[in-house]
């Protein structure tokens, strides 16, 4: 990951914050295409667990992935929303199921911590690194590892 | 790469390609100057380049060929095959150092020396005795016409498919506005959208054209291959090719351009015999291989035949049973034809020794299966000693296409038309019945055995318990020789879909082909025939019962367009059929519901009474108790039932009427899934119930609108009267312009005209010009109802002078119109109504 983040130079620290299962985590700003509130989503039979489905974005069909199974969280109760966040990968579109968005922070390097070792390996391949946040704790998610699945 | 070296390619590259063809027709004619004068200057251009870009190699072999032809171009040798045959081989050679130029962007190294010597020494060789060669004409071969501008520009195939993209995703929004216009009545939307809409389908068919190439383009390697191959294995062949100019999608022939050579490949090595054998067989030497290509609706057929000695049926039956394919007891029961399909399993190769030319492992299996990749089927038709002909039906395009929404579990699902053979709907009272053969199910459906497949648990998807006789429908498709059903709770409309691939990370999912938006918005998932029935073992060509293949098309192009139609029965005789699209909805009523209103059977329905028209019964009226199945036509206040016995299938089949045994109330009959079965005459149904009922109310017939329609097919009057009826409009029919006229010469007077184009006696446009040049009907709304309305014949409609232009098959579209024509003396309720049930 360390050349990962260091392509994306200065605006990697620039991050859209977003809650999943209570755990704050954040996306690089660069990476999101479009936030969207509750949408309807098409369930695909058969799809890889993560997968929640796919749903209409102005007339592209964009591949719905769920955080909280993606990050091994217990389910989302039921009745509960959930926002996407659209982001690009490999020239198609994937929507990134969160409970909650927040805003764009700025995050300064000082602040980042790479990975505790003892993280579990999932999360481990997945996150590029850990920020503090005042009192929390900021994951911050590498789209292009969370896209691989199936 | 250098813009300069690519363009170069792309020239030469051209310049080959026809090098070919006028290289095989100078072998014939050795004497035609202006073919020797070509094949010299496309020779001559690239040599001239080869120097200027410092391409050795391409320059030394472009020179000694144009040496050569220079000598025979100037009657100084006269052209022989031997001197052809080097020509072609110093092409061959050209062309693959230009490969090698593309790939690398330097000429690859080689040594080209044999070719060169071989041309040299042709060169110097003295000139036969006699004829000093062809009398040449006093002017050099002409030159092109100078001056004359560029009609076609070279665009990037990039830059198309971004364009075919962008329209793709114009048609989907388009859809989805015109779903949410339909929601709300008196838009101001609505006229702007319909203009839209308009456009966005001329700008579709636009863009579709320019992905469209003549099939010729892929054929033009075939004449040397042949050539090749009959020096090779010794053989006469000619090759015919006719439909060259038939078009179809540049992704579509990409993939079809390796089979078709495979199987010409075929017929020249395993399907002529050579001229000895021929002459035995009493048949000329020369050996035919055919290639036809037609359009047939949204397809297009290739056949692919020679005259042969055809397949060898003793040969395929004893390998299937060396091979294990089939018992000795499964053959024995096997007709011919179901033998001959053999040759479409893997490993399955009928040529006796392997040549080099063919039996190199790649078989029909794979041509067959490509096809079927894109939604191709291939037919086999061959007779002992009379030649083998292939048939290969393949979509024209493979970006949009006919969808049938189907539900499965509370999820919607789409499959696409062309899989579809048809419809049973299942589980009704005294209908089709699934039935169980240890937990397998099966539906009996004509006397076979229909494998069926369960769409919920098959997709895992969770099912909520049905009523044991809940109904529910079965898609017959076929994938190979396997016919089988799919089975779903639910059937929908259908819709144009644009097929869009799935995102990679599903790839794994071999239960889907593609995903689509719907025009509500929503995504759906396309079913994949093809993985069904591997993920079920349905293999493919094989295991089970070998269905019988689907009937040939017929000979004659482009009659026959498939139609939705409704099976059912009534009174005694032959099933009935009527087209689904003329019928709102189906009911099903109990006998106590149905009640005489004076003559009148009625029934009330949604508010209204509905008068019941009885359709063969003898006794009209239901015993209590039992139920009574209807045909509903129209709605709201002008909706009518036609009574009928039992709902038999919904299917769909080209419907080919034959007249005959004039009896009032039908038009004729047709075979559909191999029965004879009446066709309805909607129309006359219609005023047997509505003649007093149309007519019911005086005060409110002065409100319903008057049209006249012209239109010379009695058959698509019958489509049109009925619909229109339905929806309150008063109409007249006239079987062409001059019958309108004289009716206009009668004094009678109508709110609006629809006229057909393309009739005898008085054409439309002959017609409009009569009506608009003065006189009674002037300022008359005039609809051009049309089976083109290509975006050309559409403007030159509208220029013309015609309100309107809408293609036969948009009823919607025609609805639309006349209400906007009609504005705002009147305007009728919808014309269309959900098809329910």
């Amino acid at each position: 990951m360390p050349s990962h983040s260091q392509s994306m130079g200065r605006a990697a620290e620039m991050v859209l914050s977003l809650t999943v299962a209570g755990q704050p985590c954040g996306v690089p700003v660069l990476a999101v295409r479009d936030v969207l509130g509750p949408q309807t989503i098409t369930r695909i039979p058969l799809a890889p667990p993560e997968v929640a489905g796919s749903l209409n974005l102005r007339g592209r069909i964009v591949t719905a992935l769920d955080l909280r199974r993606r990050l091994q969280l217990p389910a989302r109760p039921a009745g509960q929303k959930p926002m996407s966040v659209v982001v690009e990968h490999q020239g198609e579109l994937y929507a990134l199921l969160a409970d909650g968005v927040g805003e764009v922070l700025s995050l300064s390097a000082a602040e980042r911590a790479a990975n505790p070792p003892t993280l579990d390996p999932a999360w481990k391949a997945v996150c590029q690194g850990v920020h503090r946040l005042g009192d929390r704790l900021l994951v911050v998610l590498d789209v292009e590892r969370l896209m691989q699945i199936g | 790469m250098d813009d300069i070296l690519a363009e170069f390619l792309t020239e030469a590259h051209e310049g080959l390609q026809s090098l070919d063809g006028a290289l095989l027709s100078l072998e014939r004619n050795p004497n035609d100057t202006a073919l020797l004068g070509e094949v010299f200057r496309t020779i001559h251009t690239i040599k001239g380049t080869c120097g200027f870009l410092g391409l050795p190699r391409l320059e030394k072999l472009a020179h000694a060929g144009e040496n050569l032809l220079g000598l025979w171009r100037d009657g100084a040798l006269p052209a022989t095959a031997e001197g052809i045959s080097l020509i072609l081989a110093a092409v061959d050679r050209i062309k693959s150092i230009l490969l090698g130029l593309q790939t690398e962007g330097v000429e690859p190294a080689g040594d080209d020396s044999a070719i060169i010597a071989g041309l040299d020494a042709a060169s110097l060789r003295p000139p036969l005795t006699a004829s000093p060669g062809p009398e040449r004409p006093a002017l050099p071969a002409a030159e092109p016409t100078p001056g004359s501008a560029p009609q076609t520009i070279r665009v990037a195939v990039d830059v198309l498919e971004d364009l075919m993209v962008l329209a793709s995703e114009l048609v989907l929004t388009r859809n989805q506005l015109l779903q949410i216009a339909r929601s709300e009545v008196n838009s101001p939307f609505t006229l702007p959208l319909q203009r839209l809409s308009q456009i966005t389908t001329n700008l579709q068919d636009g863009v579709m054209k320019t992905r469209m190439q003549p099939i010729g383009s892929a054929w033009q390697k075939l004449p040397r291959l042949v050539r090749d191959l009959a020096h090779e294995l010794g053989k006469k062949i000619t090759l015919d090719m006719t439909g060259a100019e038939t078009e179809l999608d540049r992704q579509v022939m990409e993939l079809i351009r390796d089979p078709m050579t495979h199987m010409v490949r075929n017929s020249a090595d395993h399907g002529l015999e050579t001229p000895a054998q021929r002459r035995a067989a009493g048949k000329p030497e020369t050996g035919h291989i055919t290639l036809n290509a037609y359009h047939q609706g949204s397809h297009v057929l290739l056949e692919i035949g020679d005259d042969g000695r055809g397949l060898a049926v003793g040969m395929i039956r004893e390998k299937a049973l060396r091979q294990g394919l089939a018992t000795p007891a499964q053959l024995a029961v096997m007709s011919e034809r179901e033998i001959q399909r053999f040759i479409f399993r893997p490993g399955f190769s009928t040529a006796a020794s392997v040549t080099s030319v063919s039996g190199r492992g790649v078989g029909m299996d794979v041509v067959k299966t490509n096809l079927e990749r894109i939604g191709g089927v291939i037919e086999l038709r061959s007779r002992p000693g009379r030649g083998t002909t292939f048939t290969i039906k393949i979509p024209l395009t493979l970006a949009i296409a006919g969808a049938l929404i189907v539900e499965a579990a509370g999820e919607r699902f789409a499959i696409l038309q062309n899989s579809v053979l048809e419809l049973v709907r299942v589980g009704e009272r005294g209908g089709a019945r699934v039935e169980m053969i240890k937990q397998t199910p099966v539906l009996r459906l004509r006397e076979r055995l229909l494998p069926l497949v369960p769409l919920a648990p098959l997709l895992a998807l969770e099912q909520p318990p049905r009523a044991e006789d809940a109904t529910s429908f079965v898609v017959v498709t076929q994938v190979g020789a396997q016919v089988f059903g799919i089975v779903v709770d639910r059937v929908f409309d259908t819709e144009e879909i644009v097929v869009k691939p799935v995102t990679p990370i599903l790839r794994d999912v071999t239960m889907f082909s593609g995903n689509t938006i719907l025009g509500d918005g929503s995504v759906i998932m396309i079913l994949d025939p093809n993985g069904i029935a591997r993920a079920t073992g349905l293999s493919v060509e094989g295991g089970g019962e070998l269905a019988e293949a689907p009937p040939r098309p017929p000979l004659g192009r482009g009659e026959g367009e498939r139609m939705a139609l409704l099976l059912f029965r009534a009174g005694p005789g032959a099933p009935k059929a009527v087209p689904l699209g003329l019928i709102a909805r189906l009911e099903d009523f109990p006998a106590e519901r149905i009640e005489y209103a004076g003559e009148t059977l009625v029934v009330q329905c949604r508010g209204s009474m509905m008068p019941l028209v009885p359709l063969g019964q003898a006794s009209p009226m239901p015993p209590p108790g039992t139920r009574q199945a209807v045909l509903v036509f129209g709605d709201g206040d002008n909706a009518m039932g036609l009574m009928v016995d039992d709902i038999l299938d919904v299917l769909g089949a080209p419907l080919l009427i034959e007249r005959g045994g004039e009896r009032p109330g039908f038009l004729g009959s047709a075979v559909i899934a191999e029965k004879v079965t009446e066709i309805l005459d909607c129309a006359y149904w219609l005023r047997q119930g509505g003649a007093d009922w149309f007519g019911r109310a005086p005060a409110k017939e002065a409100s319903h609108p008057r049209l006249l329609l012209v239109e010379d097919s009695a058959f698509f009057r019958n489509l049109v009267v009925p619909a229109l009826l339905a929806a309150g409009y008063d109409i007249t029919g006239a079987a062409n312009g001059r019958e309108a006229l004289r009716l206009r010469e009668a004094g009678e007077h109508f709110d609006a005209i629809i006229t057909d184009i393309d009739m005898p006696q008085m054409n439309g446009f002959q017609l409009l010009r009569a009506v608009r040049d003065g006189g009674p009907w002037e300022d008359v709304p005039v609809i051009a109802l049309s089976g083109r309305a290509e975006p050309a014949e559409v403007e030159k409609g509208l220029a013309a002078g015609f309100t309107d232009y809408i293609a036969k098959s948009d009823r919607e579209g025609l609805g639309l119109s006349l209400r906007r024509a009609l504005q705002p003396r009147h305007a009728p309720a919808a014309i269309t109504a959900p098809i329910t049930g």
